[in-house]
């Protein structure tokens, strides 16, 4: 059953996928679409350690921001090529989460939610402060991207490069959730006493799946800072936290479909509210409640268990 | 006799100036079903909780295979083939019935995370054996039809033997059952009765906390009581039955139950 369900989410995004192109009326559109699959990367990654392990990140824009930053910083302070300034933020951004992890995922629920809450505000604290190196709140320019000679521009190319490097997030985690360590994160979510005597190291399963969700977002905010150009603090700060956590509640907990589906709608939504002006929050704030009542384990997960049993599951 | 594959010397601990358990000692070996009995509060799953990693103890030591674990992580202990089920049901409740079992052989599964990640052939196969024997668990404690349900579906008696079979998975050398019996009718009682005995004869030392007499009269090899956190009397079944001591403090609400037991 886990097996269908996994090759339900590839199918379904790779028609999205080859499609929307297709089906997207100006670069404008496909600009958007592109922001879905970096916020989604950052969602799925998160959906490993919140859906699947049970554990709440609320500073994982940190993480997203060290990425950011990372391609705008490595090459102005380093002289580093973007690609490997990105690289060097997937390593920093793991690095930060194997040191910080260690402790505070000792703690559960609240606590590890208020821990993880103080870690995204410190390295926002960092980017928004020290301007000599970071440009401080106005933000900092990101340099072009050139792949062996190639530079990346466009909005279709981004497209494409973002696509392709969510499909290979989302094969892996669909993959990480079929093997022993998936299984373990699941049952540890249910009851960690009953995981520890079924001999899983509990203490570094949850490790390894925070410095995955950690190393997901940062490649996100380095996707994000090279399509951009551009990258100011906003993307490490609280409010992006809350985001990535609401698109995996609203998608559906421990569903890697859902992950995208939630970052699609809190991505798209706002651009498309725009017609409500002034009230575009409240009315994105509505929506966010309405989805919650009627679809509370989540819209992916909530329209599955509506169709015939056996068809999705 | 052969040596003790589990082993308690000595036990002690105290939960905020209250002697929970006191100089508790006890030994089982290979293919014995060891019960430890005694009234409510006695210590029992806290000698549970002992031993099988989760508290650490103020004074003794737990030796498997001859070797002192005090205090090893339950994780650790359970590489070295100690497993337990709980009295409280812990079940994974928003996993399959199947994938609960599976859980249980991770300690006998590659867990290496590239492999995971690629999905390399060899995690396939390595599913596909671990589902295989998962199954076969099932059959063996009756639940094969439920396989692919959640497990919060199944009612309380299968969930208590569903913790058995994943326990079982991991196969461990030593199993603690926590009250297998309680809570269930006399059908399923005698189902459990049947499991821990087969279990008992493929060579697994089976520590027991039970509170059905008649289940524990019937199994055990060894019975261990215990009154206020220290040991009461140890012996076999009839020797347990036979004393005063015994009957004044636990045996005697339980008299008539043992007494049919035995005859």
């Amino acid at each position: 059953m886990r097996v269908s369900a996994r090759h339900a989410t590839l199918l379904l995004f790779l028609a999205a996928f080859a499609a929307l192109p297709l089906l997207l009326p100006s670069s404008f559109h496909l600009r958007v679409a592109t922001l879905v699959w970096i916020q989604a990367l950052a969602a799925v990654g998160l959906n490993l350690l919140m859906g699947l392990a049970g554990q709440v990140s609320l500073g994982h824009a940190g993480f997203f921001g060290i990425g950011a930053y990372a391609v705008a910083l490595g090459p102005r302070h380093l002289g580093l090529d973007p690609l490997l300034s990105a690289l060097a933020g997937l390593v920093l951004s793991g690095l930060l989460a194997l040191l910080v992890g260690r402790p505070i995922l000792r703690l559960r629920g609240h606590y590890l939610a208020v821990a993880t809450l103080g870690l995204g505000i410190l390295v926002w604290l960092v980017l928004n402060s020290e301007v000599a190196l970071t440009g401080g709140p106005d933000g900092i320019q990101v340099p072009r991207l050139v792949l062996f000679g190639w530079r990346v521009a466009g909005a279709e190319t981004w497209y494409w490069i973002t696509g392709a490097v969510l499909l290979l997030g989302v094969w892996l985690a669909l993959n990480l959730e079929d093997s022993p360590l998936g299984r373990a994160l699941r049952a540890l979510h249910d009851s960690e006493v009953a995981a520890r005597v079924a001999g899983i190291d509990v203490a570094r399963s949850k490790l390894v799946v925070f410095v995955m969700a950690a190393i997901y977002a940062a490649l996100a905010g380095s996707l994000l800072g090279l399509f951009n150009r551009f990258v100011t603090p906003q993307v490490a700060d609280f409010l992006h936290s809350i985001e990535l956590v609401t698109m995996v509640v609203i998608g559906g907990m421990g569903s890697t479909l859902g992950a995208i589906v939630g970052a699609a709608i809190l991505t798209v939504l706002p651009q498309a509210l725009t017609v409500f002006h002034d009230y575009e929050h409240a009315v994105l704030g509505l929506m966010i409640i309405l989805f919650m009542i009627f679809l509370r384990q989540g819209i992916v997960p909530g329209l599955a268990a509506l169709l015939p049993r056996r068809a999705v599951a | 006799m052969s040596t003790p594959i589990i082993e308690a010397r000595g036990v002690g601990i105290s939960f905020g100036g209250v002697r929970a358990l006191d100089d508790v000692s006890f030994a089982a070996r290979a293919g014995e079903v060891f019960s430890i009995i005694g009234p409510n509060g006695a210590g029992k799953t806290t000698l549970f909780n002992i031993v099988s990693g989760l508290y650490r103890p103020d004074s003794g030591k737990v030796l498997l295979a001859g070797e002192d674990v005090t205090a090893l992580p339950p994780h650790l202990l359970a590489a070295r083939g100690l497993c337990r089920t709980f009295q409280n049901l812990q079940i994974f409740l928003r996993m399959t019935v199947l994938e609960n079992v599976m859980v249980g052989r991770h300690l006998h599964e590659e867990r290496g995370l590239i492999p995971a990640l690629l999905r390399l052939p060899s995690v396939l196969r390595q599913n596909r054996a671990t589902r295989a024997r998962a199954r076969e668990l099932l059959a063996f404690v009756g639940l094969e039809k439920r396989a692919d349900d959640p497990a919060g579906a199944l009612p309380y008696g299968a969930l208590k033997r569903l913790e058995i079979a994943r326990a079982l998975a991991a196969e461990p050398k030593v199993l603690l059952l926590d009250e297998p019996a309680a809570g269930c009718n006399a059908v399923e009682t005698e189902e459990i009765d049947r499991l821990i005995v087969t279990i008992a004869e493929r060579g697994v030392a089976v520590v027991l906390v039970e509170h059905d007499m008649k289940l524990v009269m019937r199994i055990s090899t060894h019975i261990l009581v215990l009154n206020h956190g220290r040991i009461l009397a140890e012996g076999t079944p009839a020797e347990v039955r036979a004393n005063p001591e015994v009957v004044a403090a636990y045996l005697g609400r339980h008299a008539a139950e043992a007494a049919h037991a035995s005859g």
